[in-house]
């Protein structure tokens, strides 16, 4: 895009309550010309993207999450309240606040405004879904409601072509008188009373210039009759948590095989082409294979983060939360933490991270220290190699598929100790500690955007692929490097990495990791997995590969399958259901606790777990006879 | 988890409107299918979770102001807790326990 010379960059900030549909107006004024934070969930990292408007005005736009009032109960809103008052450090001062307002729900977004106008910069109201608020037969004086509110009023539909025209063409005009009604700001936080007495008043203008029909979405209530249904909620929801791991595992089958495939052939390629040697042996074993093994399960987690991108757009997540608050609370977690543990099945960091939304301290610090034992989508390349190696292919009752069974009953596993631990935590750390209210708003059911969803999970693939290029690849080079010096000496008889680096680190702790079941190849493995769950994958395949000759680097789980007993393979699947073999995730868990005490208390209890996990798992087996 | 000033307070309540069926009731108590209009949203400072004033902001900032109509909409499949309350034209998870200090009259009483 281009911007007129000499036209200077504006700095907008989008503020308003949640389920506002700032987001997809966000997404409508920038589209694909964002930087999204890393990490997905909630709206809790900055947002910020580009566009410009018809005047050539370059915008620089920023999504602050979401809030009732600048009050700033949790981290995430003090990010609203400090952006919006120019406190936040490197933020440049906004020169308009855009209040976002759902027009089917606006008690609560005009109070906002009211605060809002309070901080003394420029503000413009923009009252989205406007389309579903006529339909359901509001009528709206615009002129009227500009007039009682003192602010600009404009409308937007964030979600149609052409729906954000209007609200751009204001924009412009406002810039263009600029430096206009920009005062000092008398905000300060308002008091129970100064609350009530501004709810009031943004009623006492909604009834002047809103005519409200008796006609409410009855789409939502009707819905909701069956998915809040006490016990048919919860087995909906249960179903739709199976569904979801099913797919994972099914639909992602083809593409997978095609990745895989073209991995291989790329491998043949660089055999042919290559003198063979240490060249050949580091661009075919260490970075095709190493990298291809990762970049395959893409799929999958695209898969995963559609279905977590779709189920926000929906809805339906706050609902989920409504139905799982008593289950958690049971357990010592806050019903708000569902999201973030949700969060957590396709990665540990924004899980993490979107436990801001949890104002509680305490509760907070619970959360964080389960996160890590939902089932990341970085365990799932380890789990498929596994069970694909190890667990029959066939199908129970005709349609489920024993092998997804086992997946789910590892996502089960990492659940339920989950519960455990925040019990436990929860009598252990802070006793005499009251439960903390949970208030949250169940937005109308919407049918999600394809646009949303596609920037959506093209953020997250890209980040993936990212890993892959860096941290992982990086690893895979180590291990290449760890596997392959030193050589053989002359006329060894064993194969040559018997004598590499990476044989004397996996016998090195032997003694520690023999009584559950572990060889000194998955040892091997473990370390480099460190870095990140998934390297551990093609940890292996390396190890094998070099260790077996050319065939066994496509056919990891089949050289596995040779090689362990069904007892270590078990072993291996109950440690990484429990193991805190992620630095990135020890990393956020220090950046978001603030302390190094939350880091080690969390990679101390997830090691013994693991380690007790996996030495029962292998003695039982070996017990009945799988050793 | 009734308390002692609970009682009293409804017992005032009831003596200074004067019509003992008039009563306010905490939405926290109400049933599914209730409806009303909210008469005072007053927190007791039980010592447990958030002090009163906070928790009475709170529960404004989210759209329960005396005045506005509610109706328990759906309830949890344990304990019936958390409760869906629809509140002036939003719908908002609230726990029953949070829900005590939203005082409310059903609507029959008015015209």
């Amino acid at each position: 895009m281009t911007v007129a010379a000499g036209a200077g960059e504006w700095h907008f900030a989008l503020v308003g309550t949640p389920n506002s549909g700032k987001t997809a107006l966000f997404n409508a004024l920038t589209g694909g010309r964002q930087k999204v934070a890393n990490y997905p969930g909630v709206t809790v990292e900055r947002k910020s993207g580009l566009f410009a408007t018809p005047s050539g005005h370059s915008v620089h736009v920023i999504d602050l999450p979401g809030t009732y009032s600048l009050r700033a109960r949790s981290p995430d809103e003090e990010v609203t309240r400090d952006a919006v008052l120019g406190r936040l450090s490197g933020e440049a001062l906004p020169d308009m606040l855009v209040c976002v307002a759902d027009a089917t729900n606006l008690r609560v977004a005009f109070r906002l405004v009211l605060e809002l106008k309070r901080v003394g910069r420029p503000l413009l109201l923009v009252l989205n879904m406007i389309d579903i608020a006529r339909r359901r037969g509001m009528e709206f004086d615009l002129d009227r409601l500009s007039a009682e509110l003192g602010v600009p009023v404009v409308t937007s539909i964030a979600v149609r072509r052409g729906g954000t025209d209007e609200l751009i063409r204001r924009m412009d005009e406002m810039l263009e008188a600029s430096g206009a009604r920009s005062g000092e700001s008398t905000w300060r936080p308002p008091t129970g009373t100064e609350l009530r007495t501004a709810q009031r008043e943004a009623d006492r203008i909604i009834r002047a210039a809103v005519k409200m029909p008796g006609r409410p979405d009855t789409v939502t209530g009707r819905v909701d009759t069956v998915l809040l249904h006490p016990v048919a909620g919860l087995v909906i929801l249960l179903a739709i948590l199976f569904v979801m791991f099913q797919a994972v595992f099914t639909w992602a089958k083809p593409v997978m095989d095609l990745i895989s495939a073209g991995f291989d052939m790329l491998g043949a390629l660089a055999q042919e082409t290559l003198p063979s040697g240490l060249v050949q042996s580091f661009v075919q074993n260490g970075i095709i294979s190493g990298v291809g093994s990762v970049i395959v399960f893409l799929p999958q987690i695209l898969i995963l983060f559609l279905f977590i991108l779709l189920l926000e757009d929906l809805g339906y997540m706050a609902r989920a939360a409504f139905l799982m608050d008593r289950i958690m609370g049971s357990a010592g977690l806050h019903g708000r933490a569902f999201i973030p543990l949700l969060s957590s099945f396709a990665c540990a960091i924004p899980g993490i991270m979107a436990t801001r939304v949890i104002d509680n301290r305490r509760d907070r610090l619970t959360t964080i220290l389960v996160a890590p034992l939902m089932t990341c989508s970085a365990r799932i390349p380890v789990y498929t190699l596994i069970i694909s190696a190890f667990i029959p292919s066939t199908y129970l009752w005709g349609w489920v598929s024993l092998q997804g069974l086992v997946m789910f009953g590892l996502y089960g596993a990492g659940i339920a100790s989950a519960l455990i631990v925040s019990f436990v935590a929860k009598r252990l750390f802070w006793r005499d500690h009251a439960a903390e209210p949970f208030m949250l708003e169940l937005p109308d059911y919407k049918l999600p955007q394809l646009k949303g969803v596609a920037i959506g999970l093209f953020t997250r693939g890209k980040i993936f692929l990212h890993r892959a290029g860096t941290t992982i690849f990086a690893m895979m080079v180590l291990i290449w490097f760890l596997a392959s010096f030193p050589g053989a000496p002359e006329g060894a008889s064993e194969p040559a990495i018997n004598y590499s680096l990476a044989a004397i680190i996996g016998r090195f702790l032997e003694p520690v990791l023999t009584p559950i079941g572990f060889n000194w190849q998955i040892n091997v493995a473990l370390v480099p997995g460190m870095a990140a769950r998934e390297v551990a994958v093609a940890a292996l395949g390396t190890v094998y590969s070099i260790e077996g000759g050319k065939e066994a680097a496509s056919q990891i789980g089949q050289t596995l399958a040779a090689n362990w007993s069904l007892a270590t393979a078990l072993a291996l699947l109950a440690w990484y259901v429990f193991a805190p073999q992620c630095a990135s995730t020890l990393a956020v868990i220090k950046r978001e606790t603030g302390s190094w005490r939350w880091m080690w208390v969390t990679f101390a209890y997830m090691l013994g777990l693991a380690y007790f996990a996996a030495f029962v798992t292998y003695r039982t087996a070996v017990a009945l006879g799988a050793g | 988890m009734r308390r002692f000033s609970d009682d009293v307070g409804e017992f005032v309540e009831t003596i200074a409107l004067g019509t003992a069926p008039v009563t306010a009731m905490p939405l926290g108590r109400a049933q599914r299918g209730f409806c009303g209009r909210i008469d005072t949203i007053q927190a007791a400072e039980s010592g447990a979770g958030l002090p009163a004033a906070e928790l009475e902001s709170r529960l404004i900032e989210i759209g329960f102001v005396e005045g506005a109509r509610v109706e328990i909409l759906h309830e949890g499949a344990f304990g019936r807790d958390p409760i869906a309350v629809r509140v002036n034209g939003a719908t908002i998870a609230l726990r029953r326990r949070e829900a005590m200090a939203i005082h409310v009259r059903t609507l029959d009483h008015e015209s």
